[in-house]
């Protein structure tokens, strides 16, 4: 190969290289412009808190705000405590080689790949029919519980495994059990994993759609109890866009609000990271 | 307790598909005539079709493009730019499926329909699924260009290699494990994507015949027809989740799979 | 010890107020409270019936969704709802369920209001549904194909639009499959060429906010409020509330005050026929 065909080649890669990039950059501005365009100019203080009206078309997202917040509510305080007791479980009660941590760690993974709306099916199945629950936030909460679980757990494994070994020979060349070791030394300092797992989950408990229009249904009236119905900020977008004609503008002011919450949540799981990281000297 | 939810999902599903087991036998869901229900048909192939259309589509296009992006960020781009090309990506990866599926709807829906109506299409949903899983596809290769080990790349530039060629010759069979992951991974969600689809692709149970027409998933049927399916036909429904699950299932174990044995190859 | 403990204890406090927030909302359901699913056509007006119920009776709550009359009766059967909404007649094979009719409605095609085309035969109808039919020139209209849009399965719309136009499900091809009315009105109103079906008093309802649709006539005869009372209107149906068991007590109530004349007004104002007096 001459110096020219190579030359030639290297000029041909730097520009594929750039122009996938920009494409893919181009495309991406272009969803995120049209959706700030459409909808940052509905979004004001009133439209945060006040009820939907005419099916949505005018009014705001009030009520939906809190079933969100307490569908997520319930999923977070269900799976936090199974999440973190699992977690605790594999790092540091199995190994990686046996075949009980594999066949674990493979079901988890398998699990945050099985699709949202067997999730739906499923929550359905169990929590709205089964255990009588019928349509309320607390099948919805029990359904996103299920399906935020596998990252949870494995972020925090992470995080425990980030641990250096000399904290565990330590404490038990001091005498303390294992029990001992886990609550009192292992666990503050897999605190930033435990965060920064939770918020994960967090965020895709905001997102999921498919899941909770059969579990939590559709109603957008603000809830009295956990068994009443509640409609997602995810549903209430999915229904303004489908069935609501004239309700783009609220359906792209819903989406900003929903965006900028993920945003909020994605930023505070790399902060409260990074800080966490760099104030205990642990490897990054 | 986790492992045992994966068990009860699968149980539940299970259970209630029992009854079409029994009523209407595995082969009809493939040798049926149609999928009406209400005349107790029941073929899934044409949903199947679109299903697997849609994901081969997405992945043709997310596939390189997430691929070359990785690279681009890894190895082309200034230290700034790349930071932020990243976190566009990282951001773009939390967005949820509803907000895509209704920039499809109200912007590529529109925009197809006048180029080859009626706009609800195949495309539609390949364009919107490739963007949902274009990041996901980005992260992993760019998490798997940064194992490559930093004598490799010394190595080669102290051979005089240019940057594509060593791109393409040293870098990328090193990280094809992970590569390959990453699309792996990409091919379960977009198989398993319901809440977009249901909103671009028009929802006809047909075999497409060509981009423009629409098509209804298996996802998407489950999400249209769930409400109100009773018997049979809410049993039917189940027997399409197994099938999706099945299918997924079967990504993510090959993903697993390449995992482990990259861990094997690098620890020899 | 210090540095790690104090962001600790700040978590652990966020965690006991969300869980004494939760505590507060997991308090009895208010008594009195109603679950009623089923026909996207009769949702909206059920849903104000529900809110003037509540401020008659306080301390009731009456929730609606929609998901189509199938699903109002399956969730009636299987306890999901308390009431089911059915935009039809109840069927022979229902016969053990009790059905209340509390108005009346049509069902209307729907054009694009640019659409120059002002009526249509029965045949047309029929032809343009099964695929004979595929450019709106053939019919006196512009140069452009036809995007024919369908309702899904368990729609009593769907199956009353099947029954006059004697076709089944799998003689219609169709472009575009939608749930809900008003996911029909949207998808028409979106597209210049498009066709479509859905309830009359939906359609009217929304045509008096603007959204650009306009109603044909069927065998020449309009599709408005006055030729469904006056019964002329070929293609209508009772709009009926749908109950497992005889209802009693709140369910019961619930349905009276529906089929009063107290609801009259509410009736009219989505363009429904109340029942005669």
């Amino acid at each position: 190969m001459t110096p020219q065909d190579s030359n030639l080649q290297e000029r041909c890669g730097t520009l594929i290289a750039w122009g996938a990039a920009g494409s893919v950059t181009m495309a991406f501005l272009w969803l995120l412009g049209d959706l700030l365009w459409h909808g940052l100019s509905h979004i004001s203080w009133t439209f945060l808190v006040s009820a939907p009206r005419n099916a949505g078309r005018e009014g705001g997202i009030g009520p939906i705000l809190v079933s969100t917040g307490l569908i997520v509510g319930i999923c977070m305080a269900v799976a936090f405590p199974i999440g973190l007791g699992t977690a605790i479980f594999l790092a540091e009660y199995t190994r990686d080689d046996r075949p009980m941590g594999r066949l674990l760690r493979g079901s988890l993974d398998v699990l945050a790949g099985v699709p949202s709306i067997v999730f739906g099916l499923f929550g359905n199945a169990l929590f709205c029919q089964a255990l009588g629950l019928g349509f309320s936030i607390a099948s919805g909460g029990l359904t996103l519980a299920c399906m935020v679980l596998p990252i949870l757990i494995r972020t925090t494994e992470e995080g425990f495994r980030a641990i250096p070994l000399d904290q565990r020979l330590s404490a038990a060349a001091l005498g303390l059990s294992r029990q001992t070791t886990v609550w009192a030394i292992l666990l503050p300092a897999a605190i930033p994993g435990l965060l920064v797992g939770s918020i994960l989950g967090l965020g895709r408990a905001f997102a999921e759609t498919a899941a909770l229009i059969f579990t939590s249904g559709y109603v957008d009236r603000m809830p009295e109890s956990l068994m009443d119905s509640g409609r997602a900020l995810s549903v209430h977008i999915y229904d303004l866009a489908m069935n609501v004609a004239g309700g783009n503008p609220n359906a792209y002011a819903t989406a900003v609000v929903l965006v900028g919450l993920l945003v909020l949540i994605n930023l505070l799981a790399s902060w409260i990271a990074e800080r966490w990281t760099t104030a205990n000297h642990l490897p990054a | 307790m986790a492992g045992g939810i994966l068990l009860l999902v699968v149980a539940f599903l299970i259970l209630e598909s029992w009854p079409a087991f029994q009523d209407i036998g595995p082969a009809r869901f493939f040798t049926d005539q149609d999928w009406y229900p209400t005349e107790r048909l029941y073929l899934l192939t044409p949903m199947l079709w679109g299903t697997l259309w849609a994901t081969l589509g997405s992945i043709v296009l997310a596939a390189p493009l997430g691929i070359l992006s990785a690279i681009f960020c890894h190895y082309y781009a200034p230290p700034l730019l790349a930071t932020w090309y990243r976190r566009l990506i990282e951001l773009l990866a939390g967005i949820p499926s509803v907000v895509y599926g209704f920039w499809g709807l109200v912007v590529l829906v529109p925009v197809i329909g006048q180029l080859h109506p009626p706009g609800p299409s195949l495309l539609a949903g390949i364009l919107v699924l490739f963007l949902m899983i274009l990041p996901t596809i980005m992260l992993v290769a760019h998490a798997s260009f940064a194992k490559v080990p930093l004598s490799y790349i010394h190595s080669a530039m102290a051979l005089g290699l240019g940057r594509w060629a060593m791109i393409r010759n040293v870098l990328l069979p090193t990280a094809r494990a992970g590569l390959f992951t990453g699309i792996l991974l990409g091919i379960a969600r977009a198989l398993g994507e319901t809440m977009a689809i249901l909103m671009v692709c028009g929802n006809v149970v047909q075999t497409p015949s060509n981009l423009f027409d629409p098509i209804r998933t298996l996802t998407a049927n489950i999400a249209l027809e769930m409400a109100y399916a009773l018997g049979d036909h809410r049993s039917a429904l189940f027997v399409s989740g197994l099938l999706l699950m099945g299918m997924v299932v079967v990504f993510v174990v090959m993903a697993e799979g390449l995992q482990y044995r990259k861990l094997d190859d690098t620890a020899r | 010890m210090a540095t790690v403990q104090r962001p600790v204890a700040v978590f652990l406090r966020c965690l006991l107020c969300v869980g004494a927030l939760l505590g507060q909302f997991s308090a009895e359901a208010k008594e009195g409270k109603l679950v009623i699913t089923g026909s996207s056509t009769m949702a909206p007006l059920v849903l104000e019936m529900g809110k003037r119920f509540e401020s008659l009776h306080p301390g009731t709550r009456i929730d609606v969704q929609t998901g189509g009359s199938s699903r109002g009766i399956a969730d009636a059967v299987n306890g999901l709802a308390d009431i089911g909404m059915a935009s039809r007649a109840l069927q022979s094979q229902e016969g053990n369920l009790h059905g209340f009719v509390i108005a009346y409605d049509g069902i209307t095609i729907i054009l694009h209001d640019s659409n120059p085309i002002q009526e249509l035969t029965d045949d047309q109808i029929k032809g343009i549904y099964s695929g004979i039919i595929t450019n709106w020139k053939t019919v006196g209209g512009l140069d452009a194909p036809i995007t024919v849009v369908n309702k899904a399965e368990g729609r009593s719309t769907l199956a009353l639009f099947l029954h006059y136009f004697t076709l089944s499900n799998r003689d219609i091809k169709a472009h575009v499959v939608i749930g809900d009315n008003e996911q029909g009105i949207k998808t028409v109103a979106g597209n210049p060429h498009a066709i479509g079906y859905v309830s009359i008093g939906t359609a009217r309802y929304d045509a008096t906010y603007g959204v650009p649709i306009r109603l044909l006539p069927l065998r020449n005869i309009p599709a408005t409020l006055e030729t469904v009372r006056e019964g002329t209107f070929p293609l209508s149906r009772p709009l009926t509330l749908v109950t497992k068991t005889e209802p009693t007590g709140l369910a019961n109530t619930f349905i009276e005050f529906a089929r009063s004349p107290a609801t009259h007004d509410l009736i009219l104002q989505h363009y429904f026929v109340p029942l005669a007096d």
